[in-house]
Formats: C-alpha cells, sequence, structure tokens
C-alpha cells in the first residue's frame, strides 16, 4: 500500500505587502505631523472643557508670557505680505533675504527697529536669544495693533478670508497684560478671538 | 525566524557538484514590527497634544447707541482677585455683602445663583459681570469664563474693574 504523502506547506508568509502598507501609514504619519513650534517664551496654556479646534490657516496668534507679547501667524505667504506692509508704514526696507527669513519664523516677538538683527540670526541662535517682547501699550498706535492690522490685510488681499486671533497665554501671567492686548485688538474693532486651552481632563 | 525549511534533506546524485542556489527573499517581520511601532508612537504623539480654543466674544466699545441698562438685581458681579480666590456679589456694589470663595466652588454658586434669580424675576436668566483685577491670572480668566460656559449662562461680560470693587478686594486682602 503506498503511503499518501501529504505535501509539507511552507509557513513563510509574504511580508512584502505588509511592510509597504506599514511604511506608507508611517510616512503619511511623519508627513502630516506639524512640528511642534518653539516658542520663544514658555507658556503653560491654562485647561478648559471647550473641544473646537484651532484653525490651521488664516489665524494669527499672540502669545503672551513673562509680561512680554509675541505675534506669529500662519502661511508663509502671509507672513511675506505683513512684513512687506509694515515695512511701508515704517519706512523700511528689507531684502529678500531677510523677508524669507521672516516667512519662516512661527512667532517672534522684538521691536521693529530691532527686527534686522533678528533677521540676520541663524535659527539656533534666536532659539537662545531672550527676545524683549513686542511694545504694546494702551495708546491706540502701538507696534502690536500695526501687526495685527497688516496681518489682517494681508491675509485679507491674499486669501480673501478674514484672520482669526488667537491668544495663548501662560496660566500664570497677570492680567493686566493680557487686558491691554485686548484692548488693542478692540480698538481696531476685532471683538472675536479664540482663547487657547488645553483640554481639562476629569479630575 | 518565520521559514521553515521544507526542503528535503540534500542529496547529491551523480558527479556533478552544483553550486547551491541561495534563497533571496529577505525576512521582513523585524521591519513590519518596527514600522508599526514607530506608527503607534506617532500616531500617541501627534493627537494627544492639540491645544483646543475658546471663544470669547467681548462687547463691541465703539458702538454706544446699543448698549442696554441692566437691573441691577439680575447682576452678579465677580470680582478676581490674587490667590486664586474670588470675591462675588449681586446687586449694588458696595450695598450688597460679598463672598469669598475659591475656583472650585464657583460653579455651585453660579447654579444657585441662577435658579435663585430665576425664580424671583420670571425665568429672565442672570447677567454676569467679569472684573478681574490686575493681580488675578489669566488662568482665572479663563476658569470663569469656562465655568460660565459649562452653567450656560450666556448674558455675561468681562468689564474693567471699578475703584470701589478694588477697595472691596484690598479689604479681603486679595489685592
Amino acid at each position: 500500500m503506498p503511503r499518501v504523502k501529504v505535501a509539507r506547506k511552507s509557513t513563510a508568509i509574504d511580508m512584502t505587502a505588509m511592510c509597504d502598507v506599514a511604511f506608507l501609514l508611517l510616512t503619511f504619519f511623519i508627513l502630516s505631523a506639524k512640528p511642534k513650534s518653539q516658542d520663544p517664551v514658555k507658556a503653560e496654556i491654562p485647561a478648559a472643557t471647550s473641544i473646537s479646534t484651532i484653525p490651521e490657516t488664516d489665524f494669527a496668534t499672540i502669545l503672551i508670557g513673562s509680561g512680554k507679547v509675541f505675534f506669529g501667524v500662519e502661511g508663509d505667504d502671509v507672513r511675506k505680505k505683513t512684513l512687506s506692509l509694515m515695512a511701508e508704514k515704517y519706512k523700511m526696507s528689507f531684502t529678500p533675504d531677510e523677508a524669507n527669513a521672516f516667512s519662516g519664523l512661527q512667532s517672534f516677538g522684538v521691536p521693529i527697529s530691532q527686527l534686522h538683527q533678528l533677521l540676520a540670526m541663524s535659527s539656533k541662535d534666536r532659539a537662545s536669544l531672550v527676545q524683549p517682547g513686542i511694545p504694546v501699550d494702551t495708546t491706540a498706535t502701538n507696534e502690536l495693533f500695526d501687526w495685527v492690522h497688516s496681518a489682517r490685510l494681508a491675509n485679507k488681499f491674499l486669501h480673501d478670508k478674514d484672520l482669526k486671533i488667537g491668544i495663548k497665554g501662560d496660566s500664570q501671567e497677570e492680567y493686566p497684560t493680557v487686558d491691554k492686548v485686548i484692548s488693542t485688538l478692540q480698538k481696531q474693532r476685532v471683538d472675536r478671538f479664540n482663547l487657547i486651552t488645553s483640554l481639562k481632563t476629569a479630575k | 525566524m518565520a521559514e521553515l525549511d521544507t526542503s528535503g534533506g540534500g542529496k547529491h546524485k551523480g558527479g556533478k557538484v552544483r553550486t547551491k542556489k541561495k534563497n533571496t527573499r529577505v525576512d521582513l517581520t523585524a521591519m513590519v514590527d518596527l514600522a508599526f511601532l514607530l506608527i503607534t508612537f506617532f500616531i500617541l504623539t501627534t493627537t494627544l497634544s492639540k491645544p483646543k480654543a475658546m471663544e470669547l466674544v467681548m462687547p463691541d466699545k465703539s458702538d454706544t447707541t446699543k448698549q442696554l441698562a441692566v437691573p441691577e438685581s439680575r447682576t452678579m458681579t465677580l470680582l478676581l482677585g490674587s490667590n486664586d480666590k474670588l470675591e462675588w456679589f449681586v446687586g449694588e456694589p458696595g450695598k450688597s455683602v460679598p463672598s469669598v470663595i475659591g475656583y472650585s466652588d464657583l460653579r455651585k454658586t453660579l447654579v444657585e445663583q441662577d435658579k435663585l434669580i430665576k425664580d424671583s424675576h420670571g425665568g429672565q436668566g442672570m447677567i454676569v459681570i467679569v472684573s478681574p483685577s490686575d493681580k488675578s491670572t489669566y488662568k482665572n480668566v479663563v476658569t470663569v469664563m469656562d465655568e460660565l460656559n459649562i452653567t450656560n449662562i450666556d448674558q455675561r461680560a468681562i468689564v474693567k474693574i471699578l475703584p470701589v470693587d478694588i477697595d472691596l478686594l484690598k479689604r479681603d486682602k486679595l489685592y
């Protein structure tokens, strides 16, 4: 009697397709992840239960920390246009290199007279520099007013959308600084803004 | 690793010695493991740290024609002082006795007062005036606005603190 031999099947699984999918997903996640922006000042944002998300475009952030005010706007093109509008207003001129350096700045906090020095620095030096903050006071024409105004104009011009403004403040920041920023915004009839918060977790 | 050698034992028949054909397959299991590990890492790190936004609407300062008179009896004033404490009173400043509470008791107070005012004013809701003093922090303001959102009190405004209110805070050593 001839024995029936059961053919031994290979237990190897072809991993190629799985590997392809895994790396595709990995690439997607790496590329879609936004690098965490390095804020020029440490700001621990307060917690709240609100769950609306921050828009990715047409958005400007005013960062408040240790009594200083910083400003940043989303989008390289908007930043460039904002700078050119500011240059016009303050009768300054910026070289194309400086404009490019500015369009890569997430957030900055120097008076406009010191902007040339800031833009000339390498990004490493800039990170270690303690920036003095954008001048804000209670008068109608302070530099923050002009920055916000120019950014709004630039965004309207380039994207034809209203710029939304977010305030990102440090939890321990005393209220007067926040009040100065809010009244600066109200002077140009910006009465709606977003307070950036982290999600409060249940205690 | 994931492959078992299923070929029979190598027996040479005949004289010719052939060079062994090597298997060109590479074991991808470890690579897939690594890729999925990284994916998990990226998923977990990206979605958890997204900040949220809370909308804040301030009253239009330039438009003075639309200002409504507010009945004092329906108004609750919150004075934010130092040391994470606040004072509240209903009615006109100076005429009613303020109480000092911490932020953890704020929600309870808001709900109670809202109910009292609704009962005595035929369903009309409470109006809340938030006056942050110079000694309060940004976190305090956000907490108050958040509590007002939670308790659904829509009629509220952030108003500059009056000297009378500062005196009250000073008296209670919150300024």
